[in-house]
């Protein structure tokens, strides 16, 4: 492979290089280590009489498990790769087949024989529904991730920190369930009421029915990504210096100053962060929206009306009675959804790697 | 802050009444309360624009403005700024815990409806709408089957492309498998189902099945894995950086090749750190519903060949039957939702638990 790095005669001393070692990974004082193996000059001409030493082996074990381990780095570009690969090989005839404009068509009916899809309902649909989700649930995030780091007594906050980082960890299905067995009903008297009094806004309008709407959806999926938030940003909250802080309330700030000058600055590209990794979430989300959701195709700001769809949730529902076509535009629909997340998910991998005081490991 | 020195010299400053600025009494914050709740009554109820849950949230929002404005002339503007907020983090809080608080009670409640044996002993095959009965013993071993043999695939490929990444891993090539694992978390999980679909389902699984496209539990296994993959290779790299160097460069100098440093040295003492970032992942492919219902085909009948036919898992139970027409199957959908949460949680809080006896992390 050819990014096998280049050793020097002197890689076995130490080298030059050693003053750089931030920039190498943790394993790195091993380079001594894989020098016996690998290093040797054929010559021996230098200094010490490394002559004496054993040369180096073509297939040792040293090799092998380099290379084995190679094989498993190398495989992650593969399977990337391969996704990408085998996704567009089996859109591309359906999309050829498709008698609409794939961007702007408002309908899903691939499996006639003239079939007929667009993804322009089904992007905005996606997007719109993950917006007002990250809209509702960033704020209630960060005001419990501050409640669990600052203002709850300790033991509270680390308890509380545990339960919801296993709130995070219930499948979405049980989310998916709950909004419509359970949540539908207060979120359809709302609808009412809100129609009743605020009707006048387009975002409120209609005629009914209401309840299985973008609202809901997005107040389903608001819950679902709290708890991600949430322990994400909980973890950099609790990172800040208690210098800084310490600092703040010194010079006399009150607690919530001292919160807006050093731990919200502090955190912030963490709360970035996790933002975007909550997007993400919602974005692929599929089977909680295709649960709650009301299923149309079309473009449509009003919120509470039934209706609403996603790129995810049309794949789950529309995936039982697809034939050859319709399962192709189902999976140009996920490369579409595929390159949206991947550009969430590069950016927000961006920010992270400027600022790199965040760790997560929780995602 | 902005009284000068001259001044005290020429003329010393009153005696204040108190060292400590004046504060709101201990009663001010409930009484403001009170009157918001009462003011917001009269007003929802007088104008008859809503029930109780109105005159809650609008109580709320008068309780907000009347503390700040209360604050603001006896404690001074910051003070009124940090009660404020302080009111408003606690009632995101609030605001947070009741809907969580009513997915726990509901699952519970209605899960312990056909929390019964039969339930984990029999399958939906022959079950009809009108049968009571009817169980999820086949989605269980489905679930454990494709968990258990996308932990097989993953554990090996994702403990070895940490070490690559960690131990042997330099320069650009390495920097890229890493960032490619991180996006590679983000990658939903319908879209690892349509990918398995495309290239095992509809390509490849042809050539064992005489030309057909066949469904199968080994199909949803490897979707599964493309989730799980990520998540392990993080977690297993965090805990590999975090063995100390100085048991790497015993090794070293004792004249340990590195690959058995590693193997030896590094992974035992690293290893319950891995074993809870293992865990984590399967919890969580556990509960993944999309990519098995692209691929696993989910038959009602009890299949425990991975290979062959249609196979369901949990997750998927619950989706079938909440689209079930059925009067009984909203109660098998609950508690099968009971049981996934169930198994999600036992390995989540093991894995917890594990991680905080663990010596290496932070």
């Amino acid at each position: 492979m050819g990014e096998t790095p280049h050793r020097s005669a002197d890689a076995g001393t130490g080298g030059t290089r050693v003053t750089q070692s931030h920039e190498w990974p943790a394993g790195a004082s091993a380079r001594v280590a894989e020098a016996p193996v690998s290093t040797r000059s054929p010559g021996g001409t230098g200094l010490g009489g490394g002559g004496a030493l054993p040369r180096s082996r073509k297939f040792g074990a040293e090799r092998a498990f380099r290379g084995l381990t190679l094989a498993a780095g190398t495989a992650v570009l593969v399977i990337i790769a391969a996704i990408a690969i085998f996704l567009v090989a089996k859109a591309v005839p359906a999309l050829r087949a498709n008698t609409e404009n794939f961007w702007s068509y408002e309908g899903w009916s691939p499996n006639e024989t003239e079939p007929k899809f667009g993804i322009g309902a089904l992007a905005f649909g996606t997007v719109l529904s993950s917006a007002l989700a990250l809209l509702i649930a960033v704020p209630v995030a960060l005001g419990i991730a501050l409640y669990l780091s600052h203002y709850a007594p300790r033991r509270l906050g680390t308890a509380l920190g545990f339960l919801v980082d296993l709130l995070a960890a219930v499948p979405s299905v049980v989310f998916g369930l709950w909004g419509r067995d359970v949540f539908s009903s207060p979120v359809r008297d709302f609808s009412v009421w809100l129609n009743h009094h605020f009707g006048w806004i387009p975002l409120f309008g209609g005629d009914g029915p209401f309840g299985a709407s973008v609202m809901l959806g997005a107040l389903v999926l608001a819950i679902m990504v709290l708890p991600i938030i949430t322990s994400l940003s909980r973890e950099v909250f609790l990172q800040t210096p208690t210098a800084n802080e310490e600092a703040a309330l010194a010079l006399g700030a009150t607690r919530w100053e001292m919160l807006r000058t050093a731990v919200l600055p502090y955190g912030r590209p963490g709360i970035i962060a996790a933002m975007m990794l909550g997007l993400g979430r919602a974005l692929g989300e599929t089977i909680a929206l295709a649960l709650t959701l009301g299923i149309t195709f079309g473009i449509s700001f009003n919120l509470i009306q039934n209706g609403g769809n996603t790129i995810a949730a049309n794949i789950a529902n529309a995936f039982g009675e697809a034939n050859e076509t319709g399962r192709g535009a189902l999976i140009a629909s996920g490369l579409v959804l595929f390159a949206i997340t991947l550009i969430v998910n590069i950016t927000a991998r961006a920010i992270i790697y400027r600022r790199r005081e965040f760790t997560e490991s929780a995602a | 802050m902005t009284t000068t020195v001259t001044s005290h010299r020429t003329r010393p400053p009153a005696q204040p009444d108190s060292l400590r600025a004046k504060r709101l009494p201990w009663y001010a914050a409930p009484a403001i309360a009170v009157a918001a709740l009462a003011l917001s009554a009269v007003v929802v109820y007088g104008t008859g624009i809503g029930g109780p849950v109105l005159v809650v949230v609008l109580g709320a929002i008068l309780y907000l403005v009347g503390l700040f404005a209360a604050a603001n002339v006896v404690e001074g503007r910051r003070s009124a700024r940090n009660r404020t907020w302080s009111a408003l983090i606690h009632s995101t809080f609030v605001l947070a815990v009741l809907p969580l608080v009513s997915v726990v009670w509901t699952l519970v409640s209605k899960g312990a409806d056909r929390l019964d044996v039969n339930f984990f002993q029999t399958s939906m095959n022959n079950i009809g709408a009108r049968d009571a009965n009817g169980g999820a013993y086949h989605a269980i071993v489905g679930t454990l089957e494709q968990v258990g043999i996308a932990t097989l695939i993953t554990v090996p490929l994702g403990v070895l492309c940490a070490i690559y990444i960690v131990e042997y891993g330099r320069g650009k090539f390495a920097f890229t498998i890493r960032f490619f694992v991180d996006v590679m978390t983000g990658i939903p999980s319908i879209v690892s189902g349509l990918f398995v679909l495309a290239f095992w389902v509809l390509i490849v699984s042809p050539w064992f099945n005489d030309g057909r496209p066949s469904f199968s539990g080994f199909a949803a296994a490897l979707a599964l894995s493309v989730l799980m993959l990520p998540t392990i290779v993080r977690s297993t790299e965090e805990m590999l950086r975090l063995v100390p160097a100085p048991l790497r460069e015993g090794a070293y100098a004792l004249g340990v090749p590195k690959w058995k440093t590693i193997l030896r040295v590094v992974l035992p003492t690293a290893l319950p750190g891995i074993v809870t970032g293992v865990m984590l992942a399967i919890a969580r492919a556990a509960g993944e519903t999309a990519p098995v219902l692209l691929v696993a085909g989910g038959g009602a009948a009890i299949n425990t060949n991975p290979f062959e036919n249609s196979q369901s898992s949990l997750s998927l139970f619950v989706y079938q039957q909440a689209g079930d027409a059925s009067k009984y199957a909203p109660a098998r959908a609950w508690t099968a939702a009971l049981t996934l949460v169930a198994l999600v949680l036992i390995l989540t809080i093991a894995a917890k638990l594990l991680a905080r006896r663990n010596r290496l992390s932070r």
